[in-house]
This record gives structure tokens, C-alpha cells and sequence, in this order.
């Protein structure tokens, strides 16, 4: 029976992601979680970093669609994935209607929670499960804002979801 | 965190291979608890199995009814399987119950019945603790134990088993494949997880080297009569203080099955057959239902800090015991308890 040495910090493992469209060909220390690659060697800081324990869900990123905790995953588990962080969401000039609903109704304060609590619900809108307030409520519930912002935040995306019924049933 | 080294195997032969080699190997899969444990350096793997790239990703339907819920599946996934859904709302229930979005996204099957206890002394490695150091001695008892376990503890231990999944699978009579080095063998969901006693560093009942590959569940519960009742410190995204899982069958008013497990309250999902067999038969009122609970809890004894769950529990199983005669489930994103 043999126990592996840890390997010295200088080993990498090469990656393939596409982050906003663009693919990019990485080599990544194993112990490199998500959050810290985007952040740290892609300079893609719209990301935030709150608790880093999977806590507040202010790391919130899409991963092929899907809402995840950017904190707790290793970059290089998700060699071949499709990452849409905030950067990806919209531009100035043609914001996400997610992100215009937080404008109209004003669901921030500090904004540090922000770019998380919009990737969560794009990502609550793309799975289609939350049909009532209560609903929205309950699937926002991993974006914790220390500001306090929730009743706001819970109105824009009322406001989109309902807006998409709409446009659904169009 | 520990630097590590790092293999993806192909296949489960590999991936055995390779854990039963390495004494200080870890798997990973969704990534939400060991990422997290080796932040806190709880955990230490010299050697990380990805074991994404493993064929466990399905939930088959069974030729006799029922479901294989391979290792890998995400809890959401699980959670809305359209089939569960229909015949195990239960299951539904208490995963849609636990943690968030993001989390159940990339938790997997297998990794929600093999994470560890959140007591706070053992994610904090200036403390002593046996589950995290064997024979460094309990700093729950004694000190702040307010989540801590009132059934099945030990002079070692009293943590708690955190899933709400699994209290539903342990109520749900489920079953857990593993492949080990000397092949495939099945737990009964009741012989998995263990009680501390004085290795409480053994959460469960895998043999060196083993990998759960699957879950099945085959029992053909009355979905109609079923609740998952959790009460926590808050309303979402918080661990329970207590859970209570009920899946009954009826005949008319008449209950002819009765399967109760209670979580946040043991080492593991805690069920107590006997006190079940005394609800077979009756057209239960809510005195059988406090008899039910008052036998279930006899053996409860609380640390100090959890001496509320014990009437707390009471009330739960009280509770949850009406709400499934009822065919009135908890609903988890409506707060109110009917």
C-alpha cells in the first residue's frame, strides 16, 4: 500500500473552458477553486468572493445553464464547461432584463451581493420551478444580502418571471 | 488548503483501484463538502479522485417499480425527477427541504449520504474532537451543543448526521450499492450510516476502498400519505434541529404501514421499528400519535444547550404524524406548519 507524496505547488493540469463565449485554454493547479481562477488569473472580478464556504452565494456563476457556488468547486473538475459569469450577462448598453428589473426596482444597496443574486436568478428563471412569491423566495434563498435588500430583490424577479409567463404564453 | 495530488479515472474499476491504493485518498464529485472541509483543513487528501467521469448519472426505473439513482445524479435532479415525484414525494420533499439552489445543483447522491457532520468543533481544528482526531476527546460536550445529537450518542460524540435526503432515504427503506476491491455488495439504508460509539471517526459502514455507486429505492409507499417536517434556526438554507420523515399507507382511516425517521436528532437517520409496528391497525387519533412520540423519544437524553429538542421533537413528530394521516404535506416553500 502506498501513500501518494502531495506533489510540489508547481503542478498543473491543463484545462479547457469557455468563459463568456470565449474559449480559453488554462493550466490550473488542482487546488484552484472557480472563483479564485476567474477572479485572480482571468481578472473577471464582477465575480465576489463573500464567505467562500458555499454561505452566501455572492460566487454565484452559470455553469452550462446551471446556478452553482463558484467557491466551492475546483476549476479543474469542470474541464470542458460553458462559464457565464456577470460579464457575460449583458453591457451597459443592453442590459439583461434581470438586471434592468434590479435597477427599476432598486434591489440593492452596496451592491456586492448584486452580480450573484442576478446569475441566481437567470438561473432560477432557466429551471422554471418558482410559480408563486413564496416560490421565488424560497429559490433565491442561497443569496444571502447583508444590506437587507430582499423585498426589492424579490420584486424584480417576480417582475421578470411574470414578465416571461407573459412572453410564454404570447 | 493542502496541496494534493489529482487523478480523473474512467470507470469505477479504476476509480476503486485507485482509492484502495492510497491511504490518503478522498473522492470528488459535486465538490460542496470536501472543497469546503479541505478549506478548513478537516480534511487533507494527498490524492484527489475526480470521479465525475464516472457512468453515474442516470435514475433508472426498475422492472418491478421503483428507482436506481445512480451516485452521481445532482440533488436537484433527483428532486424533480418526474417519477420520484409521482411515487416518492418524500424524497422530493426533504432534498427541496436542504441547503439551496446552487448547493442541491451540484451536490450529488452519493455525496449527500456521505458528508460530514457540520458541529462546529469538528470544522474547527484548534478544538478537540474524536470524529476529526480519534482520541483528542469531545468539545461538544460540555460546551455548545445546541445542534447536537438527544438519541444514540456516545461518551465519544454527539454529532449529528446533516441530511435531510437521507432521513427521507432511511424512512424510504432504501437501499445503497457499493463496488469495493472485493467487488459489488448492497446496505440496507439502515446499516449505512452507524452510531458514534467510540469510533466516531466512521460515519458509515464502507469498507476500505468502497465507492457508493447507486441508490435504489423499491418499496411501493401510498405517496398521498407522506410528509418531510423540518424545523430550523431559520425558514431556508439552515440545517435541522429536528426533521421528521412519515411515509404511511392507509386502508380507508386504518393506518397498515408506518415508517417515521427523524433527522438532526443522531449520528444517523434515527427510526425505531417497534413504535412503528404499534401504529399498524389503529384509526389513529392524536393520542397514538403523542404515545408514538413519547415511545420513540424514551430514550432521549439531552447535553445542556439541546435540551429543547426533546419536547421540540415531540411536537414535530405530533405534528407530522397528523399532516400525513391528513394526505396534507409540508409544502417546502410555504412556511406555515398546517
Amino acid at each position: 500500500m502506498q501513500s501518494t507524496a502531495p506533489r510540489p505547488s508547481g503542478f498543473t493540469v491543463p484545462i479547457d473552458l469557455t468563459i463568456n463565449g470565449q474559449s480559453n485554454h488554462l493550466d490550473v493547479a488542482p487546488w484552484t477553486t472557480l472563483v479564485d481562477l476567474l477572479r485572480e488569473d482571468l481578472q473577471l472580478t464582477g465575480t465576489k468572493k463573500g464567505c467562500d464556504h458555499g454561505q452566501c452565494g455572492a460566487c454565484t456563476v452559470l455553469i452550462d445553464g446551471v446556478r452553482l457556488n463558484s467557491c466551492l468547486i475546483l476549476a479543474v473538475t469542470r474541464n470542458g464547461a460553458d462559464i457565464t459569469t456577470i460579464e457575460g450577462v449583458g453591457t451597459l448598453d443592453n442590459l439583461h432584463p434581470v438586471q434592468r428589473a434590479f435597477v427599476e426596482h432598486d434591489a440593492l444597496q452596496c451592491g456586492y451581493c448584486t452580480p450573484g443574486q442576478i446569475c441566481s436568478a437567470i438561473g432560477l428563471l432557466r429551471e422554471g420551478k418558482a410559480t408563486s412569491r413564496a416560490e421565488v423566495r424560497e429559490l433565491m434563498s442561497g443569496n444571502l444580502c447583508r444590506c437587507g435588500a430582499y423585498t426589492n430583490i424579490a420584486d424584480a424577479v417576480e417582475d421578470v418571471l411574470f414578465e416571461s409567463h407573459r412572453e410564454a404564453a404570447e | 488548503m493542502k496541496r494534493f495530488d489529482y487523478i480523473k479515472p474512467t470507470n469505477v474499476d479504476e476509480a476503486v483501484a485507485a482509492l484502495a491504493s492510497n491511504v490518503g485518498a478522498q473522492l470528488i464529485a459535486g465538490g460542496t463538502n470536501i472543497v469546503d472541509l479541505m478549506k478548513y483543513d478537516v480534511a487533507a487528501p494527498s490524492l484527489l479522485i475526480d470521479i465525475n467521469g464516472l457512468a453515474l448519472k442516470d435514475i433508472e426505473a426498475l422492472p418491478k417499480g421503483g428507482f436506481r439513482i445512480g451516485a452521481l445524479v445532482s440533488n436537484t435532479d433527483i428532486a424533480y425527477h418526474d417519477g420520484i415525484q409521482r411515487h416518492y414525494p418524500l424524497l422530493s420533499s426533504a432534498i427541496l427541504a436542504g441547503a439551496s439552489p446552487q448547493l442541491r445543483n451540484a451536490a450529488t447522491a452519493g455525496g449527500n449520504l456521505l458528508q460530514r457532520t457540520r458541529c462546529y468543533y469538528f470544522y474547527d481544528p484548534s478544538t478537540p474532537c474524536n470524529k476529526r482526531q480519534p482520541g483528542s476527546g469531545c468539545s461538544a460536550i460540555g460546551g455548545v451543543n445546541r445542534i447536537h445529537a438527544i438519541l444514540g450518542a456516545s461518551p465519544s460524540c454527539i454529532a449529528v448526521h446533516p441530511s435531510d435526503m437521507c432521513v427521507a432515504l432511511a424512512a424510504l427503506d432504501a437501499v445503497v450499492e457499493v463496488t469495493g476491491p472485493n467487488g459489488r455488495r448492497e446496505i440496507a439504508f439502515a446499516d449505512f450510516h452507524r452510531l458514534p460509539g467510540d469510533t466516531p471517526e466512521k460515519d458509515n459502514t464502507l469498507a476500505f476502498g468502497e465507492i457508493v455507486t447507486g441508490i435504489r429505492i423499491e418499496g411501493q409507499p401510498d405517496p398521498t400519505h407522506h410528509t418531510y417536517l423540518k424545523l430550523r434556526d431559520r425558514l431556508s438554507y439552515a440545517f435541522a434541529l429536528i426533521s421528521v420523515a412519515v411515509s404511511l399507507d392507509m386502508d380507508q382511516r386504518v393506518i397498515s404501514g408506518a415508517r417515521v425517521a427523524l433527522g438532526g436528532v443522531a449520528h444517523k437517520p434515527w427510526r425505531d421499528r417497534q413504535a412503528e409496528a404499534a401504529l399498524i391497525g389503529r384509526d389513529p387519533s392524536e393520542s397514538d400519535f403523542r404515545t408514538f412520540a413519547t415511545t420513540l423519544l424514551a430514550p432521549a437524553k439531552g447535553q445542556g444547550g439541546n435540551d429543547f429538542k426533546i419536547p421540540l421533537a415531540e411536537k414535530a413528530i405530533v405534528r407530522a404524524l397528523r399532516q400525513a394521516v391528513a394526505g396534507t404535506p409540508q409544502v417546502q416553500s410555504v412556511k406555515a406548519i398546517a
